[in-house]
């Protein structure tokens, strides 16, 4: 490895394609199986479209992947709106220990485990009397996605000269005009960023969700996590198959926002379980 | 005006931070106190300290060490080679696509491939081993386990490797040094955060892994984690679920502390 300070040799490209290899087969696996009239994942027998079929047949299984996607979408715009009047919050601070008091109090959702993030919401919510279900698990989900939105706008905040917004005051700006028209378009990258990330949060999450949702209702990590623990079937496949084209169209979307916006070539979303490493 | 102008905006951010940050540790600690039939006692705290869970907790750290330490071992030449490659930031985006995928999606792919007649059976059948149990083994967690990390160590890694600069490698070459030397004096020293942050990002996740658990390694391993999910959703004990969660709590501090949390803050507070 050290030699190779120039030119990658032959062991360098061989080390990487193993690597590159090994992080996508069981993607790859999965969608290949989808395709298996044979109903198992280790004997090909022909190709067949069924299990697509039969995952848009399963209506309980729509029904959730709607659901899934009403609670990223919920929680994503409400966590950006919390997440960006923090963030301004966080600018308009004079005194440093106040802020990084903040800054810090921000991050402990960032690095706590998944784990207590729900044993400690399902404790709040029984001490609050909430019911499990719809309710709890979009509040959790907007909870755990507040930090990151902060982290995602806070930079652009800091970057923007205080004399754009002095100006509009000198000429007149309301308090909602300055922040309608010359705060938010300016934060808008980082806004934008921060929404996409909050989304994917949410999709990806498990841990949290499995804790505080109720008997009654389920997201689509939940729905694959106790269908999994049942065995195999294909149509968790088929279904995870579509979901990685969504996530394939979601991370090149994300990637175009984050490259033309916020700072070259930096996805520096890590996912829900290893959450990610803003600061780094 | 000034001052209105951020109390406004402070509001619903305080709010959050009450209710989902500062409530649920104090509602943590606080539950930690009572027992089972919810009468107040340290009980929870003494059965703590007993070989059943001082046990758990070893273990428990020692396989997040081994998943540390090998996600470190293929991340660390992976992020390097990445640096050296032509389009580094696609390929970048490449090694990471993987990680955007839903988690339990990779691991119940692991139960197919890892399976009795699933490929990796056949494989070391073809090459005349013969098939071996493989799922719902210490082997079959720590690969998944390491499976899962490895972006979220590849990425801080690739970071600090981007940002040193080159012309320090071709000064150490020209004085002489070899290229194990140059690694171990100037590149690795250099590149000491990336690891760092990487191995937080790391750690503390797979302390507290509980799906990868029941599912991969069919309860053979028992985490921190799985403790805390058993307690709060099984057997429905929440003191000592969140006695465990106190001991979690601080570990996770410890290991801010000892990895260096300071940079988040030193990046966003100018």
């Amino acid at each position: 490895m050290s030699n190779s300070s120039k030119k990658p040799g032959a062991a360098a490209t061989i080390y990487l394609a193993v690597v590159f290899v090994i992080l996508y087969a069981p993607i790859l696996y999965l969608a290949y199986y989808s395709f298996n009239s044979g109903g198992s994942m280790h004997n090909f027998e022909g190709f067949t479209l069924e299990w697509y079929g039969e995952v848009f047949q399963d209506t309980r299984l729509v029904i959730i992947l709607l659901n899934t996607l009403a609670i990223a979408l919920f929680s994503a715009a409400i966590s950006t709106m919390i997440g960006v009047a923090g963030a301004i919050a966080i600018t308009h601070v004079k005194s440093k220990q106040f802020r990084s008091a903040l800054l810090t109090l921000n991050n402990v959702l960032i690095v706590s485990p998944d784990v207590i993030i729900g044993a400690s919401f399902l404790i709040l919510f029984a001490a609050m009397g909430v019911r499990l279900g719809f309710a709890s698990v979009l509040v959790s989900h907007i909870a755990f996605s507040v930090p990151i939105v902060v982290l995602m706008v806070l930079p652009k905040l800091q970057e923007m000269s205080p004399t754009l917004i002095y100006a509009a005051r000198d000429l007149g700006a309301t308090r909602w005009d300055v922040l309608s028209r010359v705060i938010v378009p300016y934060i808008s990258p980082g806004i934008f960023a921060g929404f996409f990330m909050a989304l994917t949060y949410s999709l990806d999450d498990f841990a949290v969700t499995f804790f505080v949702t109720g008997d009654g209702f389920s997201t689509l990590s939940v729905e694959i996590y106790s269908r999994a623990r049942q065995g195999i079937s294909l149509s968790i496949n088929a279904l995870s198959t579509l979901i990685f084209l969504v996530t394939l169209v979601l991370a090149v979307g994300y990637y175009a926002i984050n490259t033309r916006a916020i700072e070259p070539g930096r996805p520096a979303r890590t996912g829900r379980t290893g959450r990610v490493e803003a600061g780094e | 005006m000034q001052y209105r102008t951020r109390n406004i905006y402070l509001i619903p951010y305080a709010v959050w931070i009450a209710l989902f940050v500062i409530a649920p540790i104090v509602l943590i600690a606080y539950y930690s106190m009572f027992d089972i039939d919810g009468a107040l006692t340290v009980g929870n705290y003494r059965r703590f300290f007993t070989p059943v869970y001082m046990g758990m907790t070893v273990r428990s750290f020692w396989y997040a060490f081994l998943v540390t330490m090998f996600s470190l071992l293929v991340a660390y030449p992976t992020a390097y080679l990445l640096t050296k490659t032509k389009h580094k930031q696609l390929w970048l985006l490449l090694m990471i696509m993987p990680s955007w995928m839903n988690l339990l999606l990779k691991a119940y792919a692991f139960i197919g491939m890892f399976g009795t007649y699933g490929p990796v059976n056949a494989l070391l059948g073809a090459l005349g081993i013969g098939t071996k149990q493989i799922l719902f083994t210490e082997f079959s967690f720590i690969f998944v386990a390491v499976y899962i990390f490895v972006p979220f160590m590849i990425l801080p890694i690739f970071n600090a490797l981007d940002e040193l600069n080159p012309s320090l490698v071709a000064a150490a070459r020209d004085l002489g040094a070899s290229g194990w030397d140059t690694f171990r004096r100037v590149v690795f020293p250099l590149t000491i955060n990336g690891v760092k942050s990487g191995c937080r990002a790391v750690f503390i996740p797979a302390l507290s892994l509980f799906m990868i658990t029941r599912l991969i390694a069919g309860n053979r391993v028992i985490t921190l984690g799985t403790a805390i999910e058993q307690h709060f959703l099984v057997t429905q004990d929440w003191g000592m679920g969140s006695t465990i969660a106190v001991f979690l709590i601080i570990a996770m501090g410890l290991t801010m502390v000892l990895t260096g949390s300071g940079e988040e803050g030193r990046q966003h507070v100018k």
